[in-house]
């Protein structure tokens, strides 16, 4: 295959950035996306020029560390990672867009690269049970309904590669804030903290910047992970109540 | 582009001053504006049981609540709630699109919409068109009775609700009757997002049946409100009422 990319090119966070377009020949469809960019890196650097910086981790599409807009989608056209799309998903002679994902709350470190631990500091203000540390309890002493413990366990599948923020037309991160209140409220063990998480968890989403949810449901179509849009309805839910209960 | 990432976790969150907050104020709000727009498109559907039925309902509105409220006191009462919501409405509305914008500084080359409907993209600006409507239409029939038709500015049709309506919509004026349609146009697709954004965040679409019932919510309050609404223009030009 040969494809024309056209590829966002920024030196360091405060570099202007531009689209630059490269040539790419020899890609095989049994490639990752990510081996696609591997190869045009390896072609820059044999003509001495600066490879794309992009993420990537486990590159099994588990660790959420991959990211990339692809042609105006987030991980690109399938219901995937970046690392689990394939190059069999386009077609000889393509032009392939790559931006990074675009949100003032993921400034640009480099290239594709964006700083996402606004994530990790939503996590740390509430996004967890308090738990004495020992040896682990007895898994059936607490027992949880198997609807719930489903859905927990659904919800829990977010991986926080920000998909849903550079999807939304208002930066907003309901729907990863949605899933790890979901995830949480819907076990025993997150009660005693449920309206203190809700409160903590939004108010730090708010400061990071991110904006407001206007339920378009841009975000779980983006989804790699397929969290559906009915947890921010239960964020709204818990935010509600913990109004009045909290 | 944000200068510096914060590194800080914020301490004693206050709920009331969250994002969610104004989206519960605005859906608050648009609830408010959904009941009294049934109830306008319900009162107007009186001009097809003729003149009399029609004053008649514009006279009782304001001897509604008589002798408990003054004449007129109903009215009142429910345009400082409108007006109230309409403040809260924009307000919240406001605020929230100066986040996203603040939050997107630089725009995607390309972007493609995969889920969301035209209705949802077009609440912004089609919110701003009928605000300009709202305008317009309460000078024209209720704070300047301005009247565009043949005599209307004379007693006999400022003063009568039902003569005031036939005057706006004679085939003459036939541009008259399209501004009110797409106006309505406008509504349906603004009721059709909003009605079920309101139920998504007032939290009762916690399940994927709950979510589609709340859809169906939006079509159905699009259909009949707007639809209720432009049949009286629309049998009026046509001469069914006169």
């Amino acid at each position: 295959m040969k494809l024309t990319l056209k590829i966002w090119r920024q030196a360091n966070a405060s570099d202007k950035g531009a689209l630059k377009t490269y040539e790419l020949d020899g890609v095989s469809q049994d490639m990752s996306f990510l081996e696609m960019l591997d190869l045009l890196n390896e072609q820059l650097l044999h003509n001495d020029e600066e490879p794309v910086a992009f993420d990537s981790d486990c590159r099994e599409g588990i660790c959420g560390m991959c990211s990339l807009m692809i042609n105006g989608e987030a991980h690109g056209p399938e219901v995937t990672t970046t690392c689990q799309l394939h190059m069999r998903s386009f077609k000889d002679g393509d032009t392939i867009t790559i931006e990074p994902w675009r949100a003032a709350s993921f400034p640009i470190v480099k290239d594709l690269i964006v700083d996402r631990s606004a994530f990790d500091r939503i996590i740390q203000n509430g996004g967890y049970i308090s738990a004495n540390t020992g040896s682990a309890p007895e898994a059936n002493s607490v027992p949880a309904p198997r609807d719930k413990a489903m859905r927990a366990f659904n919800t829990a599948t977010c991986i926080g590669c920000g998909a849903c923020v550079a999807a939304c037309p208002n930066g907003s991160a309901s729907l990863f804030l949605g899933a790890k209140i979901t995830h949480l409220g819907e076990l025993p063990q997150g009660q005693p903290e449920r309206y203190s998480r809700v409160q903590s968890m939004l108010a730090q989403h708010d400061h990071e910047g991110f904006g407001g949810c206007t339920n378009i449901g841009e975000c779980a179509s983006a989804c790699p992970k397929e969290i559906p849009l009915d947890v921010i309805s239960q964020l709204n839910k818990d935010l509600r109540n913990s109004m009045i209960l909290g | 582009m944000r200068a510096v990432a914060t590194t800080t976790l914020i301490k004693g969150a206050r709920s009331t001053r969250s994002t969610i907050a104004l989206k519960l104020l605005m859906a608050a709000s648009g609830i408010v504006f959904i009941l009294f727009v049934l109830a306008h498109m319900y009162g107007n559907l009186k001009a097809f049981s003729g003149e009399m039925a029609y004053n008649e309902y514009a006279e009782h509105l304001r001897t509604f609540g008589e002798p408990m409220l003054p004449y007129g006191g109903l009215l009142w009462i429910l345009r400082i709630v409108l007006l109230g919501s309409l403040v809260a409405h924009v307000g919240s509305a406001v605020a929230l699109s100066i986040r996203a914008h603040a939050q997107r500084p630089v725009k995607y080359a390309v972007k493609k919409n995969k889920a969301s409907s035209l209705s949802s993209r077009t609440m912004r600006w089609g919110g701003v068109a009928l605000l300009l409507f709202v305008v317009w239409h309460l000078l024209q029939f209720t704070i300047v009775k301005v009247n565009v038709g043949e005599g209307g500015q004379t007693p006999q049709i400022t003063e009568n609700p039902y003569q005031l309506l036939i005057n706006a919509f004679q085939p003459e004026q036939w541009w008259m009757v399209l501004i009110y349609l797409a106006s309505m146009l406008a509504l349906a697709f603004h009721l059709h997002h909003g009605t079920f954004s309101a139920i998504q965040t007032l939290g009762f679409t916690n399940t994927a049946e709950s979510r589609a019932r709340a859809r169906v919510a939006g079509w159905v309050v699009a259909i009949v409100v707007a639809g209720g609404f432009s049949l009286v223009p629309l049998f009026t030009v046509f001469g069914v009422i006169s």
